[in-house]
């Protein structure tokens, strides 16, 4: 890889060319001008920077290249280490979590096991704390093992609070409720899964049966499920 | 420690955003952009505020920009800023009518009632994607032959779409070329057969899945050409979809009457459904409008009911919103927000804000909300005059005729949701009347409202130019006494009722009665024929347009009417979840437009409305869902089967 300073500033440098946001009907309201007779175009089109790659619009716009720490202590930078050109599952918990954490774990481990089976793909699980300034990669090591997950291909990571909760929001984690947000025992558990160079990614519903969990992420995966996707009549 | 300019602490990385907000804006205006222009281009707020940027993700970000709260406000808390473009250049386009071609035209092997599981060695796959036989009694009984009376075949296809002069060419999922799709044009009584082609690329261009499932919305449809959204098949396949074009209760409550007039539809839709995608796939074009006539609705304004003329004054419109990348300008989709996209781009049958000349006469519009999340109140407004009410006739509510035209102010609609309207153009001779959507609504989730914002504040979507020469106009004037269908009764006590709580887990996951969704289960069995009456409780602060597959529903209790005024208190659900009646009507039951058949309903937030319904005619697996294509990916939905027998499940 490229010095990592570099790009972590033009990483920055970047998010700063995303769009900006706005409100919406705000914008409606005094963004139009109301019965004005249409300006000419102007001579020629308006220029346009060129058009994104499929996998560079989402890494621009949701993967900041942020460094995370894993339970074993390594450092490791989100898009470059983890995400890039590979394919992965993300959820969130925390390591004393006991409401819908385990569940999730343990409906991982069963679509890893599902996973195994049918697809040929090399398949990464990363598991992102909600309280990086409580867990600990030690913390997050003993999850594991509680957990009985012994997963080369399953990292559980922590980072810098700021980090990590920048990663939480461009990962549609974070609740727009302020006090649901708050909450940690409520945070999001739904699991994003994608094909990083293919730049498909879905969202779907992190308690669910394990065997459905499979068949959806497997979306993500065309062509390379050994069996067709089954539908009972 | 970092402080923004109030003095609140922030997080390092915020006051970086902020930092580079203050850079960009001195960027800009080096450029040479007035702060006029940075206003409306969405990038700078009236009070001169560089709002920061957030990415595209309304979810992310929903509690910062200008100090505001994103439930109730407007202000730095929405989804996107696309770049300016100057509206109202182009002309609406109205998709081609779809053309029937000869059997021996279509391309691959012959339809077959069971699918063609053969393989083909061009790509290796099974020719069809479809999984299960065309169910009896197509291909024995004679109304249903097959292949089918009229065979078409479609294409799914990459092509560059123009959206607006001011924007580069859009690289979108077509259906033949154009979004949206070409038009059927269905009869009732002439089944159809459509062979339907997956040639999508794998390159997505960032979003959308080349796996899909067409889903005629509406379709008194047989289980396996239904579109089911597990029903998917991959690029390279196609899925022959048979649609019987006959009326409800043909082979069961009706025989002998070939199906109950009563339960004929008008205006339907098809768009793509795949299992957590759809939202994904319909942003990115695929969509298309069918229209299903018969010896009332005739299409010709001399016979029948004389509504106007199809296609001269019989106008299909289909109502998207959308955003655009400010750099690249192009379709941005935000892929992570779950809760719902707004877009700042209103989009007419395709096209950004267009225009359409037509004559001074009536005119019958089909509109469509074709989402992704937006809820709609659509008015004309006249510019010259804007408070003046401009009242019309709408003559559905969803996708057939109402038992009379009723006059209202406005028509709202939830995704999906859809009302043919009878405008008399007369009245506005030489004159230039808008479409706008008043609807004030601050976020993708649906609630709770803004309120409606005054004549010529909302968006104006299409511009309509009343400059066209004086025709003649057989059509029938519309009005309280004109007599269309009857409402089949639902007044026979219901085999079984049956409870939906719609809701969210603590950690945010979509749940029906406390269950979430796969595609494998099934969570309850209606028996074919009967009545069944579902009390749907929204148990949330949001909205949900619910769609129902298969069979149309009466809503007896809890319609929701009109959004309120702006004075609309949007604290208080209670009211906003009321019905608003055009004119006065008091009670919950319904009135006006909701004596109506329908196949989305919209509950508005901590509503609870009962429908009903007999799923006849045929068997198989059919889901209920959130139309908000974002809830309906994630997983808003449950399936049911239609069976011989069925359950009584009352909490499914």
């Amino acid at each position: 890889m490229n010095d990592r300073t570099i790009n972590r500033r033009g990483m920055f440098g970047r998010l700063a060319a995303v769009p900006l946001a706005v409100g919406v009907a705000a914008s409606a309201q005094g963004g139009q001008k109301r019965g004005a007779p249409a300006a000419a175009p102007p001579a020629g089109k308006r220029t346009f920077a060129p058009p994104l790659s499929g996998r560079e619009t989402v890494r621009r716009r949701y993967f900041p290249d942020v460094e995370l720490v894993t339970s074993e202590g390594d450092k490791v930078r989100f898009y470059d280490d983890l995400i890039k050109d590979k394919i992965v599952i993300l959820n969130l918990m925390y390591a004393k979590c006991d409401g819908v954490c385990p569940i999730t774990t343990s409906n991982l481990k069963a679509v890893r096991k599902i996973l195994s089976r049918d697809v040929d793909h090399d398949i990464f699980i990363y598991s992102m704390t909600v309280k990086p300034e409580q867990d600990s990669p030690a913390a997050l090591k003993d999850y594991a093992r509680v957990h009985g997950v012994s997963d080369p291909r399953w990292l559980f990571l922590t980072g810098k609070p700021a980090d990590v909760d920048l990663l939480r929001h461009k990962l549609g984690f974070a609740d727009r409720d302020p006090v649901v947000d708050r909450d940690k025992t409520r945070h999001s558990g739904m699991l994003r899964y994608g094909n990083e160079p293919t730049a498909i990614w879905g969202t779907c519903q992190g308690s669910a049966e394990p065997e459905w969990i499979a068949e959806e992420i497997a979306f993500a995966i065309p062509r390379q499920f050994k069996r067709h996707p089954r539908v009972n009549d | 420690m970092y402080y923004n300019a109030n003095g609140e602490r922030i997080a390092r990385w915020r006051w970086r955003e902020l930092l580079q907000a203050r850079r960009n804006r001195l960027d800009l205006i080096k450029a040479g952009f007035t702060r006029r222009d940075l206003v409306n281009m969405g990038l700078l707020t009236a009070g001169g505020m560089l709002i920061a940027k957030r990415g595209l993700s309304s979810r992310a970000y929903a509690s910062w920009g200008s100090g505001t709260d994103c439930h109730y406000d407007n202000s730095g808390c929405g989804n996107c800023a696309s770049p300016s473009i100057t509206p109202f250049l182009m002309n609406m386009p109205i998709p081609p009518v779809k053309q029937p071609i000869a059997l021996s035209s279509l391309t691959g092997p012959a339809p077959t009632i069971a699918p063609n599981n053969a393989i083909n060695p061009a790509t290796g796959k099974a020719y069809e994607g479809r999984t299960r036989a065309h169910q009896s009694p197509i291909g024995t009984d004679s109304r249903l032959p097959f292949p089918a009376t009229k065979i078409y075949q479609v294409t799914q296809q990459a092509a560059g779409v123009t959206v607006s002069g001011d924007l580069p060419t859009q690289q979108l999922w077509t259906f033949d070329g154009v979004s949206p799709g070409p038009t059927y044009v269905a009869q009732y009584g002439t089944p159809i057969l459509i062979r339907n082609y997956n040639n999508l690329p794998s390159n997505n261009g960032g979003f959308g899945l080349n796996s899909v499932t067409t889903h005629l919305h509406n379709g008194h449809t047989p289980s396996e050409s239904d579109g089911f959204p597990c029903d998917y098949f991959s690029a390279g396949q196609y899925y022959d979809q048979y649609y019987p074009n006959q009326l409800a209760g043909f082979l069961s409550t009706h025989q002998s009457t070939n199906g109950d007039v009563n339960e004929a539809l008008s205006s339907l839709w098809y768009h793509d459904h795949r299992e957590g995608f759809t939202a994904q796939n319909v942003y990115k074009g695929l969509v298309g409008h069918y229209l299903l006539f018969n010896a009332f609705d005739t299409g010709n304004e001399t016979t029948g009911f004389r509504l106007p003329s199809f296609p001269d004054y019989d106008i299909p419109m289909m109502f998207a919103d959308r955003c655009f990348d400010a750099q690249t300008g192009a379709l941005a989709f935000d892929t992570f927000n779950i809760d719902g996209i707004l877009g700042d781009k209103f989009m007419v049958n395709g096209v950004i804000q267009p225009v359409l000349h037509v004559h001074p006469r009536r005119y019958r519009f089909r509109w469509t909300n074709t989402g992704p999340s937006r809820f709609l109140q659509l008015y004309l407004t006249d510019l010259t005059s804007p408070s003046t009410p401009q009242p019309f006739w709408q003559i559905s509510n969803d996708g057939n005729l109402l038992p009379h035209p009723v006059q209202v102010p406005a028509v709202a609609l939830g995704v999906a949701e859809r009302a043919d309207v009878i405008i008399d153009f007369a009245q506005y001779a030489g004159k230039t009347i808008y479409i706008e959507n008043r609807l004030n609504q601050p976020n993708g989730q649906g609630g709770p409202t803004g309120g409606v914002v005054a004549g010529g504040q909302g968006f104006l979507c299409l511009k309509i130019i009343v400059d066209l020469s004086t025709v003649s106009d057989n059509s029938a004037v519309p009005s309280a006494s004109t007599s269309y269908y009857t409402l089949p009764s639902v007044s026979a006590s219901p085999r079984v009722t049956r409870n939906f709580k719609l809701d969210q887990d603590r950690n945010g996951q979509w749940i029906i009665n406390d269950k979430l969704f796969s595609c494998n289960t099934s969570r309850f069995a209606v028996q074919q024929n009967s009545l069944e009456k579902w009390v749907i409780d929204n148990g949330r602060d949001w909205s949900h347009p619910m769609h129902v597959h298969l069979e149309e529903h009466q809503v007896t209790q809890g319609a929701p009417g009109l959004y309120g005024s702006d004075s609309d208190d949007h604290n208080d659900y209670q009211r906003w979840g009321s019905q608003y009646c055009w004119s006065g009507c008091t009670s919950n039951s319904s009135t006006g437009v909701n004596l109506a058949r329908k196949d989305t309903v919209r509950l508005t937030p901590r509503s609870t409305v009962t429908i009903k319904m007999r799923f006849r005619d045929w068997l198989g697996r059919y889901p209920m869902h959130c139309h908000n294509v974002i809830h309906e990916d994630h997983a808003m939905m449950l399936r049911f089967d239609v069976a011989t027998t069925g359950d009584t499940k009352s909490n499914p």
